[in-house]
C-alpha cells in the first residue's frame, strides 16, 4: 500500500507541479522516490508533528496541495488541534496519509497501533476520509484527493497486501468485492479479506454472504449502502478499529432515523482502556481482539440465529 | 515603504489605541492590554513595511502577516480598517450577535491571512506561507507576532528549530514581550530568561528594542531578510497597557474592560 500511494503521488505529482509532500521524519525505504524526483517539494520537517500541520496549512493557504504523511496516531492525534483549526477551519488543502491502520505496527505496542484515528478524523469539519482495503483502492484514492482541493485523510495499512476486487471506478462509492444479498458484510480496510474468507466459510453453510469494501468513511454513501443492503435480513460491519466513531457508528447512524431499522452487527476492536498490549503480529492481534474468520463467522452466525 | 495615503506611525498608533479602546468597552470584551502593548508594532508594520494592497487583499506576491497572539483582536481589526480593507463603520460590530468579528481573531475578516487564538498556531503557518514564498521566488516577507506567553507553547520551539536549518530569511517573527501573560508575570508563571540568548542559539538573527520606538521598529523590521541569510526575530520590550496610566503593567487589564469613565480618562491618555 505505501509504496502504491507514493507511485500514485508522484504520478500526480508530476502532472501538478502545486503538489508537495511533507513527512514528520518516518518513509524511510519508501519516499525516497519522491524526494529524488521532486527535490524542490519535499521537506522532512524532523520530528515535529505539529510543526508540520501547522506548516502544511500555511504552504497550502499559498495555493499549493500539501500530502503530510507519518505512522498512525502521529499525524492525526499529536496535531490533531492543528488540523482542527490551522487545516479544516481554514479549508486548506492539505492531504495527512497515516500508515500503520489498526494493528500494522503490531509487535510495537499500543502507541503505534491505529484504533481510534479514523472516528476522529471523520469528526473534524470539511475533511474527506479514507480507508482503502488495497492498492487499488490506494491508487484511486490518492488520485482523487490529489485533485480534490480539499482537506484529506487517507489511512494506509503497510504490507504488501493483495488486490481484492476489480478496478475501481468512484473512490467514493462502496465496491463490490463479493456478490450476496442475504447477509451483506460492509468492510473497511485490508480486514475485508477476513470478511472475504469469513463470507466464503459462511457460503459453504448455505447462507448468501456478500461483501463491500466502504473504503470513503466521510462522506459516506448512504445511498449506495441502503441499495446494496436492501434484501439483507442482517448487515455486519467489520473494522480495525474501535467500534465508537468508525464504520460501525457511521452506517448505524445512517439509519438511525427508520422507522424500520435493519440489524446492524458491528464487528471491530474492543476498547481497551487500562490494559496492556500483548506483543505479536498484525495478524495474531486481530485474533486475539476476536477478529479471527472463525470468529467473525461465530458473530455472524449468532446474529443470525437472533432473527 | 511607506504608504502615502496612511498617517505616520505615531499619529496611526494614536487611533488604533482609541479604536481599540472605544471596541473594548463597547462589547465588554477582553484583552486591552495586550492590544495596546502591540499597537506600535502594528503602526509600523501597516504604514511602513507590509507590502499590501487593501484593494487587492489575495495578491500572490503580497507580504503576509500572521498574528499569533490571536486574542489581540480590536487593534488588528482596527489596523486593519484603518488601512481601508473594510470601513471604520464595521468594527461597530466586534463581538455583536452574527459578526464576522470574533473575539479572536479570523478569516473571514478582509485582510486577516489565518484565524488563530488557540497559541503556538501562528508560527508554523507562517513558516509554511516563508516556504512556499521562497518557492515562488516573489520576494514575499512573512511577519509572525507571537506574545510572550505563548512561548510557552512546545509547536513553536519545533517551528524556532526549523527555520534556521531551512535558512528561511524571508521570516520575521516579533515577539510582543509586555513581560505579563494569563495568570501571572512571564517570570512567575514559566521563565523565558535568558531569552534572547536561546533564540540566538537556535541560529536566529535577534534584535532587541524597545517595542514602542517607532524608529527602533522601523529600522529592525525594515532589515528583513537578513543579509545573514537567517530568519529574523524583534524582541519587543512592550508595556501591557502602554498608553493608559491605570491599565500599564497591570495583570487585570488582560480580562476587563474600561467603564464609561474609566474610558473616557483612557482616550484622553491616549490623545484621542
Amino acid at each position: 500500500m505505501r509504496t502504491t500511494f507514493i507511485e500514485s503521488l508522484s504520478q500526480a505529482a508530476s502532472e501538478n507541479p502545486d503538489i508537495w509532500l511533507l513527512c514528520g521524519d518516518l518513509g524511510y525505504s519508501v519516499l525516497e522516490p519522491f524526494a529524488a524526483k521532486f527535490p524542490g517539494r519535499f521537506i522532512n520537517v524532523g520530528v515535529a508533528e505539529q510543526n508540520m500541520a501547522g506548516m502544511a496549512a500555511g504552504i497550502a493557504l499559498s495555493g499549493k496541495t500539501v500530502f503530510i504523511y507519518s505512522i498512525g496516531n502521529f499525524p492525526t492525534l499529536r496535531c490533531l488541534e492543528q488540523l482542527r483549526n490551522d487545516v479544516c477551519y481554514h479549508g486548506a488543502d492539505v492531504k495527512v496519509v497515516a500508515v500503520g491502520a489498526g494493528y500494522a505496527y503490531g509487535s510495537q505496542g499500543y502507541t503505534h497501533h491505529a484504533l481510534e484515528d479514523a472516528g476522529i478524523m471523520s469528526m473534524l469539519p470539511g475533511i474527506e476520509v479514507f480507508v482503502p482495503c488495497d492498492p487499488m483502492e490506494v491508487r484511486a484514492a490518492t488520485r482523487l484527493i490529489a485533485g480534490s482541493g480539499k482537506p484529506s485523510y487517507l489511512r494506509l495499512s503497510r504490507q504488501g497486501e493483495p488486490n481484492l476486487g476489480a478496478v475501481v471506478t468512484d473512490p467514493r462509492k462502496p465496491r463490490v468485492l463479493r456478490e450476496g444479498r442475504e447477509v451483506v458484510i460492509l468492510a473497511s480496510g485490508p480486514i475485508a479479506s477476513r470478511a472475504l474468507e469469513a463470507a466464503g466459510e459462511l457460503g459453504g453453510r448455505g447462507r448468501e454472504v456478500g461483501v463491500m469494501s466502504v473504503s470513503c468513511l466521510k462522506p459516506l454513501d448512504e445511498a449506495a449502502i441502503r441499495d446494496a443492503v436492501r434484501d439483507a435480513s442482517l448487515i455486519v460491519t467489520l473494522e480495525e478499529h474501535i467500534l465508537r466513531g468508525g464504520l460501525f457508528s457511521l452506517v448505524a447512524g445512517a439509519y438511525a432515523g427508520d422507522a424500520q431499522r435493519p440489524p446492524v452487527a458491528g464487528i471491530g476492536i474492543p476498547e481497551q482502556g487500562g490494559k496492556t498490549s500483548s506483543a505479536g503480529s498484525r495478524e495474531a492481534l486481530l485474533d486475539a481482539a476476536g477478529l479471527s474468520v472463525q470468529a467473525i463467522v461465530a458473530r455472524i452466525e449468532q446474529s443470525l440465529a437472533k432473527r | 515603504m511607506t504608504r502615502p495615503n496612511l498617517p505616520e506611525p505615531k499619529e496611526f498608533a494614536r487611533r488604533i489605541r482609541a479604536q481599540a479602546l472605544r471596541m473594548v468597552h463597547a462589547a465588554k470584551a477582553s484583552h486591552i492590554g495586550g492590544c495596546l502593548s502591540m499597537a506600535d508594532i502594528l503602526a509600523v508594520l501597516y504604514t511602513r513595511i507590509l507590502r499590501l494592497d487593501p484593494a487587492e487583499p489575495q495578491s500572490p506576491g503580497r507580504d503576509r502577516f500572521v498574528l499569533s497572539k490571536g486574542h489581540a483582536t480590536a487593534i488588528m481589526y482596527a489596523t486593519l480598517a484603518e488601512c481601508g480593507f473594510f470601513s471604520l463603520a464595521e468594527l461597530d460590530t466586534y463581538c455583536r450577535d452574527g459578526s464576522i468579528f470574533t473575539g479572536h481573531v479570523s478569516h473571514a475578516v478582509p485582510g486577516v491571512e489565518v484565524s488563530t487564538g488557540s497559541l503556538g498556531h501562528g508560527l508554523p503557518i507562517a513558516i509554511g506561507m516563508a516556504l512556499a514564498a521562497r518557492s515562488a521566488g516573489a520576494g514575499s516577507r512573512v511577519f509572525c507576532l507571537l506574545s510572550d506567553g505563548e512561548c510557552d507553547e512546545g509547536s513553536n520551539w519545533e517551528g524556532i528549530l526549523f527555520a534556521p536549518h531551512h535558512n528561511l530569511s524571508n521570516l520575521c517573527v516579533i515577539v510582543d514581550f509586555n513581560k505579563i501573560q494569563s495568570f501571572g508575570t512571564v517570570a512567575e508563571v514559566l521563565n523565558l530568561d535568558p531569552f534572547a540568548d536561546k533564540w540566538k542559539a537556535f541560529g536566529w538573527h535577534v534584535e532587541e528594542i524597545d517595542g514602542h520606538d517607532v524608529i527602533a521598529l522601523e529600522r529592525a523590521l525594515g532589515a528583513v531578510p537578513a543579509p545573514s541569510g537567517r530568519p529574523t526575530v524583534v524582541i519587543a520590550h512592550t508595556v501591557k497597557g502602554k498608553g493608559v496610566s491605570f491599565m500599564e503593567n497591570k495583570l487585570e487589564w488582560h480580562y476587563r474592560s474600561p467603564s464609561d469613565e474609566l474610558l473616557a480618562q483612557a482616550l484622553a491618555e491616549v490623545g484621542a
